[in-house]
C-alpha cells in the first residue's frame, strides 16, 4: 500500500511527463504494438486470413525448425547479407560522415548531398536492375564486353553465385541513409572545446582526435545507427525481390523477410509467416543486445 | 565564429586533407552513377533507350520524356493537382506533427527519469525490430475498424509518431548536459517550458535530420493498403500507374523519378545548410 502510495506521487511530481509522451505512445500503441502483438499471436495458430485464426500451440515454430527446409536456405543467406552488409554499411558511414566532417563548410554541404543522394528517391535502385541486366542492355556487361573481361553476357541477377552479391552491393549503396544522416548531425554536435583540449592534451593526428575525443562523445548515435543497421541488415526485402525476382533462382536470394512475405502474401498461411518474422525479431533483438553492450562499453550511453 | 578546423585545427595535415578529398571523389562519384543515370535515361529519346549497344551518356538530349509524361498526366480523369495536394498534405502534416510528438516524447525520455520511463521506451527500440510484412494485415484490420480506410488519416495518423523518429530524437536529446536542464529548472522553468525553450534549439541539427527522413518517406509513399478511392491517391501512386503502362512509357518512367526527386532534394539543401548556420552561432556547451 505504501509503495503503490509512493508510486503515485512519484507519478503525479513527474505528470508533465506524461503529457509530453501520451500523443506519442497512444498513437505508437494502436498503430505499431498492437498490429505487433497481433502478429505475434498469429504466430501460435493456423491463419490462413479468411477463417478466423485456431490456436495450434508451438506447432507453426516445431515445422520452422524441424520440417521447412526452404526456411534453413533463408536463415543462410540472411546471416550472409546481414553479416556482411551490417558492419560494412556501419563503418562506411560512420567513415564517410568523418571524412565529410572534415572539409570546409560549403564543401561538406555538397558531399552530403552526394552521399546521400541514393536515399533521396526510394526506389532509385531498380536502376541497378538496368546496369546489372543479364541481356545486352545490362550497362555493367557491356563494359566488361567491351574491355573483352567476358565473352558473353553474366546473367548477374540469375546466376545463383553472383545474385547475393551483387545485392549487397546495392543495398550496402542504399545504406548510406539514415545512419549516415545521423552521424553527420552528430559530429556537429560534439562540444568544440573538446578538441581545443586535445590538442593541449597532445592528440597529434586526426585518427587519434576520432579515437579519442570524437566517438567516445557521439555514443547515442553510435547506439541509434547500430539499431537501425540491424533492423536493416536482418530484415532485407524489397531489394532482393526487385533485383533478384521471386522466386529466385534456387532461391539463392531468400531471405528470412521474403519467406516471411512468402507464407504471408502468396500463400495466405498468415501464422506461418507470423511465426518466422517472430524468430526473426528474437534474433535481431539478441543481437541489438549483444551490439549495445560493446558500444556502451566504448562510449557514453 | 566558423571555427575552420581543416586549416587552423590542431592536428591536421596538408597531406591528410588531400588524401581525405581524393576518397570522397572517387566514392562520390559512385554513389552519384545511378543518381546521374536517371536523369540521363529521362533526357534520352526512345531510339537511344533502346539503343544497342547501350550507351551511358545521352546524344541527342530531349525533354520529349517530360512532354508526353505532361500529356500523360493532363488526360487522367481526375484533375492532376488533386494528387499532388494530397501527397503535400499527408506530407506536411504528417512530418510536422512527427516532428512534434516525437520530440516531446523524446525529451521526456531523454532527460527525467518518470516511472515507467525504461519499459515504454524498450519498447519503441523493440518496435524497431520487428520487420514489416505481417503487421500489414493487424495494420489494416486496426485502420478499417477505426473506419480510416480511404482518408489521408491513415497516412497521416500513423507517421505522427514513428519509432524512428523518437529513437533519433532521444539519442541527441540525452547529451544535453543535465546542468542546463537544471538550471533551468531553478530558474522556474516548468518541463514544457525547458523543452521549446531549452532543449528543442540544441537539437536542431537532429530535428531537421527528422523532418528529411519524414518528409521523404512520406512523400514518396503510396498509399500501401489503405487507399483505394482514385479521389485520395498519391502522387507516386499515380505516377507508377501512368509511366508503367508499357514500354513506350520508359522514358516517361524516368522523368516521373527525377521530378519526384526535387522536393526532397530541395528540403535536403535548405536543411542542411541551416544545420551549418546553426552550429556555427550556438554549439551545444558541455
Amino acid at each position: 500500500m505504501k509503495d503503490n502510495n509512493r508510486l503515485l506521487s512519484r507519478m503525479f511530481k513527474y505528470k508533465e511527463c506524461y503529457l509530453l509522451v501520451a500523443p506519442f505512445y497512444i498513437i505508437f500503441s494502436i498503430f505499431v504494438i498492437a498490429p505487433i502483438a497481433i502478429a505475434i499471436f498469429f504466430g501460435f495458430t493456423d491463419f490462413n486470413m479468411l477463417e478466423p485464426p485456431e490456436f495450434i500451440g508451438l506447432s507453426n515454430y516445431l515445422t520452422l525448425f524441424f520440417e521447412d527446409d526452404v526456411f534453413l536456405v533463408a536463415v543462410r543467406n540472411t546471416l550472409i547479407f546481414a553479416v556482411i552488409t551490417g558492419p560494412v554499411s556501419y563503418f562506411s558511414c560512420l567513415l564517410f560522415a568523418w571524412l565529410i566532417n572534415e572539409l570546409p563548410r560549403g564543401l561538406r554541404s555538397v558531399m552530403t548531398f552526394v552521399f546521400y543522394a541514393p536515399s533521396m528517391s526510394g526506389m532509385l535502385y531498380v536502376i541497378w536492375a538496368y546496369i546489372f541486366s543479364g541481356d545486352m542492355y545490362g550497362l555493367l556487361n557491356q563494359i566488361l564486353m567491351s574491355f573483352g573481361f567476358v565473352k558473353d553476357p553474366v546473367q548477374w541477377l540469375t546466376n545463383t553465385e553472383t545474385m547475393l552479391g551483387c545485392i549487397i552491393i546495392v543495398q550496402i549503396w542504399m545504406s548510406l541513409g539514415t545512419s549516415f544522416l545521423a552521424f553527420i548531425a552528430g559530429l556537429q554536435n560534439v562540444d568544440r572545446s573538446l578538441y581545443e583540449a586535445g590538442a593541449v592534451d597532445g592528440i597529434r593526428n586526426r585518427i587519434q582526435e576520432l579515437v579519442y575525443i570524437t566517438l567516445p562523445s557521439m555514443g547515442p548515435q553510435l547506439l541509434f545507427s547500430a539499431v537501425m543497421q540491424i533492423s536493416a541488415a536482418f530484415s532485407v526485402s524489397s531489394v532482393c525481390m526487385t533485383l533478384a525476382g521471386f522466386p529466385s533462382t534456387d532461391n539463392a536470394a531468400l531471405t528470412v523477410a521474403t519467406h516471411a512475405y512468402d507464407f504471408g502474401m502468396i500463400r495466405f498461411e498468415m501464422g506461418y509467416a507470423c511465426a518466422v518474422t517472430t524468430v526473426l525479431f528474437i534474433a535481431m533483438m539478441a543481437v541489438n543486445k549483444w551490439i549495445q553492450k560493446i558500444i556502451s562499453k566504448y562510449a557514453d550511453v | 565564429m566558423k571555427f575552420k578546423r581543416s586549416k587552423t585545427g590542431p592536428a591536421r595535415s596538408t597531406a591528410g586533407d588531400t588524401a581525405v578529398f581524393m576518397i570522397l571523389i572517387i566514392v562520390g562519384l559512385f554513389m552519384l552513377l545511378p543518381f546521374v543515370y536517371a536523369i540521363i535515361q529521362s533526357l534520352k529519346p526512345t531510339e537511344e533507350i533502346f539503343a544497342y549497344p547501350p550507351k551511358f551518356f545521352v546524344r541527342n538530349p530531349t525533354f520529349d520524356n517530360y512532354k508526353t509524361l505532361s500529356q500523360l498526366v493532363d488526360s487522367l480523369w481526375i484533375p492532376f493537382g488533386r494528387y499532388f495536394i494530397n501527397s503535400a498534405v499527408v506530407t506536411v502534416v504528417g512530418t510536422g506533427a512527427n516532428l512534434l510528438f516525437s520530440s516531446m516524447a523524446a525529451f521526456a525520455f531523454a532527460k527525467y527519469n518518470f516511472p515507467g520511463n525504461k519499459w515504454m521506451f524498450s519498447l519503441v527500440v523493440a518496435a524497431l525490430l520487428f520487420s514489416g510484412t505481417v503487421t500489414a494485415l493487424p495494420q489494416y484490420i486496426i485502420m478499417s475498424g477505426l473506419g480510416l480506410i480511404n482518408t489521408l488519416y491513415s497516412l497521416i495518423i500513423p507517421a505522427a509518431a514513428t519509432p524512428l523518429g523518437l529513437f533519433l530524437m532521444k539519442n541527441f536529446m540525452v547529451q544535453i548536459p543535465d546542468t542546463v536542464i537544471e538550471a533551468a529548472t531553478i530558474d522556474g522553468a516548468g518541463i514544457l517550458k525547458i523543452y521549446y525553450r531549452v532543449c528543442m534549439p540544441l537539437v536542431k541539427p537532429a530535428a531537421l535530420t527528422l523532418v528529411i527522413f519524414s518528409f521523404q518517406g512520406l512523400w514518396n509513399s503510396t498509399g500501401g493498403s489503405y487507399i483505394y478511392e482514385e479521389a485520395w491517391k498519391l502522387l507516386p501512386t499515380v505516377l507508377n500507374d501512368v509511366a508503367s503502362a508499357g514500354i513506350a512509357r520508359v522514358g516517361s518512367a524516368s522523368a516521373a523519378s527525377v521530378l519526384m526527386m526535387l522536393p526532397p532534394c530541395a528540403l535536403f539543401i535548405f536543411t542542411q545548410s541551416r544545420i551549418v548556420e546553426t552550429m556555427a552561432f550556438s554549439g551545444i556547451k558541455g
